[in-house]
């Protein structure tokens, strides 16, 4: 299949877009509609397997219940964390307004 | 009525015949467990530390980092689940992928679509069962506090977010569209709660937000069998809130529908203020979260021991106990809800089995030890009080005096009465203060003997007077109706 070859179209690429809240020009779309038609492709050749008979897999480790006790350890110093905020203010992460609605 | 594809309700299409509606709620409710520290990292899990102090890479988000999961929170989630009569069950975690300030991964660890608690109930005081889809496992976000604009999301400034919150592990409780009204979706909240404590899984506060309630609120014609367009109300920080939003929420739909207009799917704000909901967003802008299974945990699948040992180590729950002491004193189970959500219910079980009489024990639970902590009150010695009351020995303005001496100092009823002066006044003392009051009130006196049960009251009260309170009630009640030929 081609790269446009529908199996994703520049819509679904906006609409993926606008969830990631990222701004795309015309230009863009069609580059990355191109390039995730190709992902997408890859992808499908394990559509040729024959999985007659396997198991869904969760997870490639043969492993459950991994778990910890539920004990303190020491996280972060504030300072060095807020070093990493594009600002702060009342020792908390300052952000743009959020646009569009709380999930 | 009529719901098109697009799921939305309209209203029925005769004009003019009134027709009778359904309310039909189902809620969600999110609580935070009660754990030393978050889901999948080690920071501790605190309510109102200075902000952003119990953080680290994990919670954070940052690159690299890798999530483990805390087996109480898992071990409390399962309790909870036992407890609701859930099957538990092996699960899995997904990613929710959304991109908001308070959740710094840009996706939230949850259950999707094999959650660890299934198909369960709760059982509410008046003996309804409400039914519980699923209880999952998932984590909390951070908290962000809006700068300028008052406060409102779409107005503000900008945001300031404190992560201490995030990965905080929480269980989402789903019941099913089993609720019919405000008043019982509030008391869904208050059994819920009480489950929550009796589990020791959450500390269940609305007011802290350690316990949040959206309310998913429909209506449709009574006797229908298929539901309505439903409307999302969130912001709902009490149960009364919950009961004036949902009683609200109805309301609007059933104008609605009943102007020939249509309910829109829609997600709703409750404004406590104006008393009215608002619409945050509709279904057409709901989010899309495109989950997948997260690659960096493995699943969870509690053996048989491990469920077996949770079970075993739950302690008798509300609706257990409601129905122990209602058996014990031979009354319903939603007459004996307050005691049980006092803590009272082992103190009346004990006095009864010292010789406590039932009827009176249950009163002074529900009305005169209201705060009291239970092992305040020696069993034996509450006991002996109802037994002076129906002998007689003492009126219940009496008993209540001699309680709150036995509450604050304890001691021996009988002695505590004496005391007080509490004497049980002979027959014929009180026949005789009898005759004095009807001699006295000759108009009422006559009312009362044409059959005016009005004035009962006021000749017990006269009585009541002249004795100083040591007369028994029932006893002045039976005076007046043989003095009367009654
Ligand atoms: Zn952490």
């Amino acid at each position: 299949m081609g790269a446009m070859g529908g199996r994703i179209s520049r819509d679904d690429v906006a609409y993926v877009a606008g969830l990631a809240r990222l701004e795309l020009t015309d230009d863009e779309l069609e580059l990355f509609t191109g390039q995730l038609a190709a992902v997408l492709d890859h992808a499908a050749d394990v559509e040729a397997l024959d999985t007659e008979g396997v198991v869904p897999t969760a997870h490639p480790l043969p492993l459950a219940n991994v778990l910890r006790d539920d004990v303190v350890r020491p996280g972060l110093d504030r300072d060095e964390v807020l070093k990493a905020a594009p600002a702060v203010e009342e020792q908390r992460f300052r952000v743009p307004p959020v646009l569009g609605e709380l999930p | 009525m009529t719901t098109t594809q697009d799921g939305i309700t309209e209203g029925p299409a005769t004009e003019g015949t009134a027709t009778e509606w359904e309310t039909v709620v189902g809620l969600e409710v999110h609580c935070e467990l009660a754990t030393a520290t978050k889901l999948f990292c080690g920071c501790r899990n605190a309510f109102g530390d200075e902000p952003n102090t119990n953080v680290c890479p994990v919670c954070l988000g940052l690159p690299g980092s890798l999530p483990v999961l805390n087996r109480q929170a898992v071990e409390l989630a399962m309790r909870l689940g036992e407890a609701l009569g859930c099957t538990v069950r092996p699960s899995l975690f997904h990613r929710k992928n959304y991109f908001y300030p308070d959740m710094p991964k840009d996706y939230q660890i949850s259950q999707y679509d094999q959650p660890i608690n299934v198909d369960g109930f709760l059982e509410l005081p008046d003996g309804s069962r409400v039914g519980i889809e699923r209880a999952h496992l998932e984590e909390d976000t951070g908290k962000s506090t809006h700068v300028g604009g008052g406060g409102r999301i779409h107005e503000a400034d900008h945001s300031l977010v404190d992560y201490n919150r995030s990965g905080v592990p929480l269980v989402e409780i789903v019941s099913r569209p089993d609720l019919r009204s405000g008043e019982q979706a509030r008391a869904y909240v208050n059994e819920l709660r009480a489950v929550l404590l009796a589990t020791g899984a959450s500390d269940a506060r609305m007011e802290e937000g350690s316990m949040r309630v959206d309310a998913n609120v429909s209506v449709r014609p009574a006797g229908s069998s298929t539901l309505g367009t439903r409307c999302e109300v969130k912001n709902l920080n009490s149960t009364r809130s919950l009961g004036r939003a949902i009683e609200y929420e109805a309301r609007r739909q059933i104008d609605l529908l009943t102007a020939g207009e249509r309910v829109v799917q829609q997600t709703r704000h409750w404004d406590e203020a104006d008393g009215r909901t608002h619409v945050l967003r509709s279904k057409e802008e709901a989010f899309d979260y495109r989950y997948f299974p997260e690659p960096d945990l493995v699943p969870l699948a509690p053996d048989d021991a491990w469920r077996h040992a949770v079970r075993q180590s739950l302690p008798a729950l509300p609706a257990d106990r409601r129905r122990r002491l209602a058996a014990a004193t031979g009354v319903a189970p939603g007459d004996v809800a307050v005691v049980v959500e006092r803590g009272l219910d082992e103190l009346v079980l004990a006095a009864l089995d010292a010789g406590g009489e039932a009827q009176r024990l249950l009163v002074h639970a529900e009305h005169d030890l209201a705060g009291e902590p239970a092992d305040a009150l020696d069993p034996a010695a509450l006991a002996a009080l109802t037994r002076m009351e129906v002998a007689g020995q003492l009126t219940a303005t009496q008993a209540k005096a001699v309680l709150a001496e036995l509450v604050a100092s304890g001691g021996d009823p009988a002695e505590i009465a004496r005391a007080k002066g509490f004497e049980a006044m002979a027959d014929d003392a009180l026949a005789a203060a009898v005759d004095e009051v009807i001699t006295a009130n000759p108009d009422a006196w006559e009312r009362y003997q044409g059959g005016d049960a009005k004035v009962t009251g006021f000749f017990v009260g006269q009585v009541m007077k002249a004795t100083r309170g040591r007369a028994d009630g029932k006893v002045v009640t039976r005076l007046l109706r043989e003095r009367a030929g009654a």
